[in-house]
């Protein structure tokens, strides 16, 4: 069973976008049939998966996500005949992209899930959420905050070195 | 945006849905949420938003406060965005200045924490403000609608719909595959619960259906393919060689009579195998359209290339063509009926109850042929080794209401299995068992129909049948022992019978996921097609223009396929008479200054509605062609496509939304 919090009390929240023929009607179909599960996942429709542009993988992230989720028709089912598989292409080639960020791989998912399948949707969902769960909070805007400060501490440092080599410069050339 | 200088207005509304939402969300916290939000006048809740007073509401305030965009949490889009789109259109404001969020389907029903729930509203709230605020106004792109149809299937639901729309003086191009129309319904002996014989009110419809001027009746045809929308489908049509050439044949059976096989020696399909037929044969006698054809699998010339031919010199009008190919035909359609029916479950698939190793089982649709009276026996019931049953024990839900095949039931099993029991007692005399787990009887007149035949000394037994074996004391073997727990007394019973009845269930055809994705509709788990809703559009698909009727949308007995059939008609009539549909202008288009004509978008494109103007050096998308999946949006490295309804600048706001993302506050930790 699912925790929507993990133990340090962080709020997992996942993105996610399910394309309006298959994915976002089963996602229906799951609460028509009553079907429970996490809550942890907001979902933006798109008419298919293949308009997930990898940006919005990489803004949901650097906004604070702690997973993207991209829910498509199966292989065959695109209602737009092959949208799923231009989605499926671009998702290999930056799934890398996204390992060599550091992300963990559990944090980016694509499913295909029919508009039959409500119960994959909770299947997914909560599986989703139990892995990012375990590898707790991204959190990428307080990364940033710490990165930035970092860099500051770093300019402060190059800026106080470069001012004693002025300084001790400026010495040499008085004392010159 | 002229009185609000343009200022965004938003008014929000959460809907109670009853207790569906109110009692997960709290929608007095979502509302007082909403009202803090930048841009929201007016944040109210009501009990039933989509209920007149609640788009009073919406008109109202638009009006009264100036309100240019609206936001409505509700239930899912796929219900009820038309509703609010026109409350918001009836306010003033172009329809599209609207935003839904699914607080019902994708929340309210599948959370357990009430807290959980609310909190993922707020944030869906929050995220559909932002949205609306980018929203622009935008035209709907009126289709006309060819007012030509295609219906598919050639059963009592095709059959009815296609003559509904012929007398409405539509043009229908009816395509069956099989060399008949008819479909399961020819097959039947009498109906329930009336006792009507199935001929008798289907064939006079099935050769109106023949006669009539509008209906283009397509037989032993198949459609290959579909390509358009709606309004302007383009079907191909896949005519299978009957070697017969049919304006010429008569029907008069000189060819059968002629054929070199003097006895009809391979298993004839409609009467289920029970009965012989020639290789060039009739499929039954009342078939429409009268004409005769050969079976390329059993005719010995196809087979050897060896054969004296002696049907075609017996056809006096040179109808027999042996060398007849497969002709395509392609047709242009505005609207699609499809009506392909069910099959019934194959009882092998059920091996302790013997069917294929006992000869005295039967499957109820070898029953309704040898019961009827131009069946194979002619309407008398006998044995496969010739003998007359005396007693006959029937298993109701075969292949339905059973976890390990068909977890459905078939709705109509109980209902012409005590048909059956009915029928077989009138030919036979017989002593009948049903066997059951529940009766089910819903329908007008079904339960009187159920008494009454109870009444006529039927032995009903309340226990799922568990085994199927021959009786050893029996001295041929013959009789068999249905074994079943009789649910009633708690005990186990073993009854000695002569002949078994399965009352198969109703299962989606084969082909059933070939066909859907031809024509792109969805079915559902057991694979049925869906409907577009269950209860407010039951014939309508997600696919504009095509509409189900009869057993390929669920199981159902034959009023309601020929009540779904005619709703099917009424709704292609609406289409047609109307003239034209209007599309989601979710379409995208190019901004040419941003275009570096790269040309990446354009072989992505499947509909290939993205040219290159090599004068300009830029992309073109052409806006009747594109469907607006939004590929080439997200493939575009300038950002120079830009998608209707779906913009990159609304799905960010709505990201941002989500991760309640403060885009000052985090420009600010840059200062």
């Amino acid at each position: 069973m699912y925790k929507e919090k993990t133990e340090k009390g962080h709020q997992i929240k996942i993105v996610a976008f399910f394309c309006n023929w298959c994915t976002y009607t089963a996602a229906d179909l799951a609460g028509v049939s009553r079907i429970k599960h996490a809550p942890n996942f907001r979902v933006i429709r798109v008419m298919c998966s293949g308009r997930v542009d990898p940006q919005f993988i990489l803004d949901a992230f650097s906004k604070g996500a702690d997973g993207v989720l991209i829910g498509g028709c199966h292989p065959g089912d695109c209602h737009y005949i092959e949208g799923n598989y231009k989605c499926l292409r671009r998702f290999q080639l930056f799934k890398k992209v996204v390992a060599d960020l550091g992300i963990e791989a559990d944090r980016l998912r694509l499913e295909w899930i029919s508009a039959s399948e409500g119960d994959k949707v909770r299947l997914v969902i909560n599986d989703m959420v139990s892995k990012i769960q375990k590898l707790g909070p991204l959190d990428l805007p307080a990364k940033y905050k710490s990165w930035d400060s970092e860099m500051e501490l770093l300019e402060k440092c190059v800026r106080e070195q470069s001012n004693e080599i002025i300084k001790e410069e400026m010495e040499v050339i008085s004392h010159g | 945006m002229e009185k609000t200088n343009g200022q965004i207005r938003i008014g929000f509304y959460i809907c109670h849905c009853g207790t569906n939402i109110a009692s997960s969300v709290d929608v007095q916290k979502v509302t007082d949420f909403a009202a803090t939000l930048p841009n929201v006048v007016v944040a109210k809740h009501y009990k039933y938003m989509c209920s007149d007073p609640g788009q009073d509401m919406i008109i109202n305030d638009i009006k009264e406060q100036n309100l240019n965009r609206v936001v409505v949490a509700a239930c899912s889009p796929f219900l009820h965005e038309r509703t609010f789109r026109n409350a918001t259109f009836q306010g003033g404001l172009n329809q599209f200045y609207f935003q839904m969020v699914n607080t019902r389907e994708q929340n309210a029903w599948v959370h357990l924490d009430p807290l959980a729930s609310t909190d993922k509203a707020i944030d869906l709230v929050r995220a559909a403000v932002q949205r609306v605020a980018s929203h622009k106004p935008l035209e709907q792109k009126k289709v006309p609608i060819h007012p030509d149809v295609l219906v598919i299937g050639g059963g009592i639901a095709g059959i009815h719909a296609a003559l509904t729309l012929g007398n409405a003086g539509k043009k229908v191009y009816l395509v069956e595959k099989e060399p008949t129309i008819g479909g399961h319904m020819a097959m039947f002996d009498k109906t329930f619960p009336t006792l009507d014989c199935a001929a008798c009110i289907l064939t006079p419809k099935m050769s109106a259906v023949k006669n009539h001027p509008n209906i283009k009746l397509c037989t032993y045809s198949e459609v290959e393919k579909i390509d358009g929308y709606v309004g302007n489908f383009k079907v191909t049509i896949k005519h299978k060689p009957r070697f017969i050439i049919d304006d010429l044949c008569v029907g008069c059976m000189d060819c059968v009579e002629a054929c070199v096989y003097k006895e009809a020696r391979f298993p004839d399909e409609f009467n289920q195998g029970l009965s012989r037929r020639k290789p060039v044969y009739m499929p039954f006698p009342q078939a429409t359209p009268q004409l005769v054809l050969i079976d390329p699998e059993t005719c010995i010339w196809f087979k050897s290339g060896k054969c004296k031919k002696t049907c075609v010199d017996a056809c006096e009008r040179k109808a027999v063509d042996l060398e007849q190919q497969a002709r395509v035909e392609e047709v242009e359609v505005g609207s699609i009926v499809v009506a392909t029916g069910f099959q019934p479950f194959d009882s092998k698939k059920i091996s302790y109850y013997g069917y294929g190793n006992y000869p005295n089982v039967y499957t109820s649709l070898e029953v309704e042929r040898l019961i009827n009276a131009s069946g194979p026996t002619q309407g008398v019931v006998v044995l496969r080794d010739g003998s007359h049953p005396k007693t006959i024990g029937i298993v109701h839900c075969v292949g339905s209401r059973d976890k390990n095949t068909n977890s459905w039931c078939s709705r109509v099993c109980c209902l012409y299995s005590v048909k059956l029991a009915h029928l077989l007692k009138e030919h036979t005399g017989a002593e009948i068992y049903n066997f059951y787990i529940d009766m089910r009887t819903p329908g007008k007149s079904m339960e009187e129909f159920y008494n009454r035949i109870a009444e006529e000394g039927m032995k009903f037994i309340r226990g799922r049948v568990a085994d199927i074996y021959p009786d050893m004391s029996d001295p041929d073997h013959k009789k068999l022992i249905m074994k079943a727990e009789d649910t009633l007394i708690q005990e186990i019973i073993k009854v000695p019978v002569d002949m078994v009845v399965l009352s198969v269930g109703l299962e989606p055809r084969h082909d059933a996921q070939q066909v859907r994705r031809m024509l792109n509709i969805s079915c559902s788990t057991e694979g049925f097609y869906i409907e577009r809703h269950p209860k407010l559009a039951p014939v309508s698909t997600f696919t504009d223009g095509i509409f189900l009727a009869g057993c390929c949308q669920g199981p159902k007995d034959i009023p309601d396929t020929v009540a779904q059939a005619g709703a099917a008609a009424a709704e292609v009539l609406a289409l047609i008479d109307r003239g034209f549909i209007e599309l989601e202008p979710n379409t995208a288009f190019i901004t040419e200054e941003e275009c570096s004509g790269c040309k990446s978008c354009i072989h992505l494109c499947p509909y290939t509605a993205i040219s290159f103007l090599e004068e300009k050096k830029k992309a073109f998308i052409n806006e009747a062609l594109c469907k607006g999946c939004g590929t080439c949006v997200a493939a575009c490295p300038s950002g120079s496509i830009k998608q209707n309804l779906f913009d990159d600048e609304e799905i960010y706001s709505e990201i941002d939304g989500i991760l309640n993302f403060d885009h000052i506050s985090r420009e600010l930790s840059y200062v």
